[in-house]
């Protein structure tokens, strides 16, 4: 007698979005690449197409970050007050496959960076490193509109990740990104609505879905993790399902969240255990690139991540 | 999946006969449906009829408590394949091996070490479930150790041996705890069934697909064990995440009786954070017991916590005890900055507070655990209620300035809030994230 398995039939596929362009395709990465793609629930391989692995990008900054704690910065020493060595030890000793740059030195109250600053800091960040970049704003939604911009042009044709568009202020970003070629985050509070609406709103000024990248925000571990897991899984459901417009990887901040937590201050076992939890549960539930700080946790992730697609 | 009333009528004799006191045999399903009334008033139901919609008013995955006394737990009983859907009920047990060829010095000290796994959180007692004692071909080790968890531990043991002589001696040792047994095998299942029987003991079933897995429960269910527990054996990582959504499924889409138990799965990794990754993963996706080696602190803490996470009820969310949180060295200048009760709201305002390094008060304002605007659009967080909270909390006595700072959010309230309640409010951040900032700008 044998058991008729259940296996889930989808009609949705993920879309798959490329970061980095190398040189046939205009830019001048060394390597690019490719999130999404999937038309199977997150790790069931059995019953659908799952041709692209979760990736990790390291997260760097553009100024020497205030509020890491001890834990983490130790882990990369004094390269910190250098995002240029900073990014160097990213790819070169831990093998990043991709760099996240927040510009955090843009911020009115860190910094004050001037639009042209800015630019030549990412500019000489592409000569520096050969990675594809993920760059993001300081959150301040006045100064990362003219900081962005200068950031995206600059870097045009590099096929970057340009994030966070928003409900209330996505318009100047998603411009920017339309014309230099790059492709966009779209950030959503925890809410699945806010983020297929947003999708909608980008797309509508002739932004394809194919280039954008979710970021539904998340809790840590201990802090709201449940939240963010159960969005990227209806959402990823919904998806499968057949609604385009919210067909689109995920970016999960991991590190940001986790190093927060009261937990990771206690010593850098429970700092890196908070940032790798964080990071395979969500992975669990449909997350395809995970921002992340500690080394070590990004080293561990990374392992388990090839445990399931290394075959 | 419950039964319908039609589907229920197609399984009934059809005669109209009355003998059940309803008029028609429509009727009498629709109200067996209801559960309202037993189906024993149908003298002429069929055999086959009777045992479907028997088995029909079982919970899908069965409900199998774990113990005897202190420390005892239930698992199974589960409904939905999603968390957003319902709460996952009970929460995945997480079990330790211990080897019985340790040495008891080492032995206690493990034990002892387990004894200190509890953790509050939000509120919450964490704590680990399970004791799993490993036989090696020595059944003086595997007596004595039985012995020695029974002595040193409250938890619900399990006994994983495969010399059933043995076996049985030391359930003989246990039997007051009520231990699981592991396992029963293509090999011993008649035996072991023996066992579980005569003691009345839960069993684990282990194979390794799910084919011989349902012949096997087959068989131990018509020797009369029913309290399984399933195990498809050592795998790779995605073959089990495959093994227990699809055991998940077969007990709720296709109610499959045969597979409607919860699963175990051992993890069998020496570094902790790979433990841990594993052992998550289990908990996420449908396991109900986990057993691990490792007992660091940071690992087990993690894993409880996403334990805690998953199994968190969607629809009620973790509320935090309404009251004045005074974080950092407080003075009567410091400031008030306002929140709701729910957790994940608080938290976060704690987060950045602790993270601005000044000492500030922050009101937690009973919301019933919901979130800033949720709670504001249902009336529970206006300037009634936090008037209403200052007061309760005797902010008066505790600060000697006037200032109250509300979440951006609800910059609304401000005038009401200034009425009622005499503060004078200023308007905080959208986002938590901007406490810092706010907090440093505020003097």
């Amino acid at each position: 007698m044998e058991t008729q398995l259940v296996l889930e039939k989808w009609i949705g596929v993920i879309s798959t979005v490329t970061i980095g362009a190398n040189k046939e395709e205009g830019g001048s990465r060394a390597n690019t690449v490719k999130i999404g793609g999937q038309s199977s629930l997150p790790l069931l391989f059995k019953e659908g197409n799952i041709p692209n692995r979760p990736v990790i990008a390291f997260e760097i900054w553009d100024t020497p970050p205030l509020d890491w704690p001890e834990e983490l910065n130790s882990a990369y020493g004094k390269v910190l007050n250098d995002p240029f060595a900073w990014a160097d030890k990213c790819v070169n000793e831990f093998k990043a496959q991709l760099l996240c740059v927040r510009m955090q030195g843009t911020h009115p109250d860190f910094g004050n960076k001037n639009p042209q600053e800015a630019a030549k800091f990412i500019s000489m960040l592409l000569n520096k490193v050969k990675v594809p970049l993920v760059i993001i704003g300081s959150g301040d939604d006045a100064k990362d509109n003219l900081i962005m911009p200068a950031c995206s042009e600059v870097a045009k044709g590099e096929r970057c990740l340009i994030g966070c568009a928003v409900q209330d202020n996505y318009k100047t970003l998603v411009a920017s990104v339309l014309a230099d070629g790059h492709n966009i985050i779209a950030e959503s509070p925890i809410d699945i609505n806010i983020a297929k609406q947003l999708n909608i709103l980008i797309s509508d000024m002739g932004l394809s879905l194919e280039r954008i990248v979710i970021n539904s925000t998340i809790g840590a571990l201990g802090y709201g993790l449940e939240y963010a897991y159960s969005i990227l899984e209806r959402a990823r459901l919904a998806a499968l399902s057949g609604d385009k417009t919210l067909a689109s990887p995920f970016i999960c901040f991991v590190g940001q969240e986790a190093w927060r937590a009261k937990e990771a201050k206690v010593d850098a076992h429970h700092g890196i255990i908070w940032e790798t939890i964080t990071a395979t549960s969500l992975i669990q539930s449909g997350a395809d690139l995970l921002v992340m700080r500690h080394p070590v946790a990004v080293e561990k992730v990374t392992k388990y991540i090839n445990a399931f697609f290394d075959k | 999946m419950a039964l319908s009333g039609l589907d229920i009528y197609k399984l009934l004799p059809k005669t109209n006969c009355r003998q059940c006191g309803l008029a028609t045999c429509l009727a009498f399903a629709m109200q067996l449906a209801k559960k309202a009334v037993v189906i024993e008033k149908c003298p002429f139901i069929s055999i086959e009829a009777k045992d479907t919609l028997e088995a029909q008013a079982l919970p899908p995955i069965r409900l199998i408590s774990l113990g005897s006394n202190e420390g005892k737990f239930e698992i199974g009983n589960e409904t939905v394949m999603f968390r957003h859907e319902e709460k996952f009920r009970n929460p995945a047990g997480l079990g330790f091996i211990i080897d019985d060829n340790l040495g008891e010095v080492e032995i206690k000290q493990r034990l002892e070490k387990i004894n200190q796994l509890k953790f509050e959180r939000v509120g919450q007692l964490l704590e680990v479930n399970l004791i799993a004692i490993q036989y090696n071909k020595d059944a003086k080790n595997f007596l004595e150790t039985t012995e020695l968890v029974l002595n040193n531990s409250s938890l619900p043991i399990l006994l994983m041996c495969s010399d059933l002589s043995v076996l049985k001696q030391a359930i003989i040792f246990a039997k007051e705890r009520k231990p699981l047994l592991y396992s029963a095998t293509k090999e011993n299942f008649a035996q072991i069934g023996a066992l579980a029987k005569e003691f009345q003991l839960p069993l684990v079933v282990v194979a390794q697909d799910i084919d011989s897995l349902t012949q096997l429960t087959g068989e131990l269910k018509a020797i009369g064990v029913s309290d399984l527990i399933l195990d498809t054996g050592v795998k790779p990582i995605a073959d089990k995440i495959w093994d227990l959504t699809q055991l998940r499924r077969q007990a709720l889409k296709k109610s499959n009786r045969a597979l409607g138990y919860p699963g175990l799965v051992i993890v069998d990794k020496i570094d902790s954070y790979e433990e841990a990754m594993e052992a998550t993963a289990y908990i996420a996706k449908y396991a109900s017991i986990i057993l691990i080696k490792g007992i660091k602190t940071w690992e087990i803490l993690s894993i409880l916590t996403l334990r805690q996470n998953i199994y968190t009820d969607p629809q009620k969310p973790l509320q935090i005890e309404p009251k004045l949180y005074p974080i950092g060295r407080v003075s009567e200048k410091s400031p008030v900055l306002i929140t709701t009760n729910f957790s994940l709201s608080y938290y976060t305002v704690l987060g950045e507070v602790e993270s601005s390094k000044i000492p500030s008060y922050i009101l937690s304002v009973d919301t019933e655990g919901m979130s800033v605007l949720t709670a504001w659009a249902a009336e529970k967080f206006n300037a009634e209620t936090i008037t209403k909270s200052l007061d309760k909390n005797g902010i008066k006595d505790v600060i000697n300035h006037k200032n109250l700072i509300i979440p951006g959010y609800v910059a609304v309230l401000s005038g009401d809030l200034e009425e009622q309640s005499g503060f004078k409010v200023i308007v905080g951040p959208k986002e938590a994230a901007g406490i810092p900032a706010f907090l440093k700008n505020l003097n």
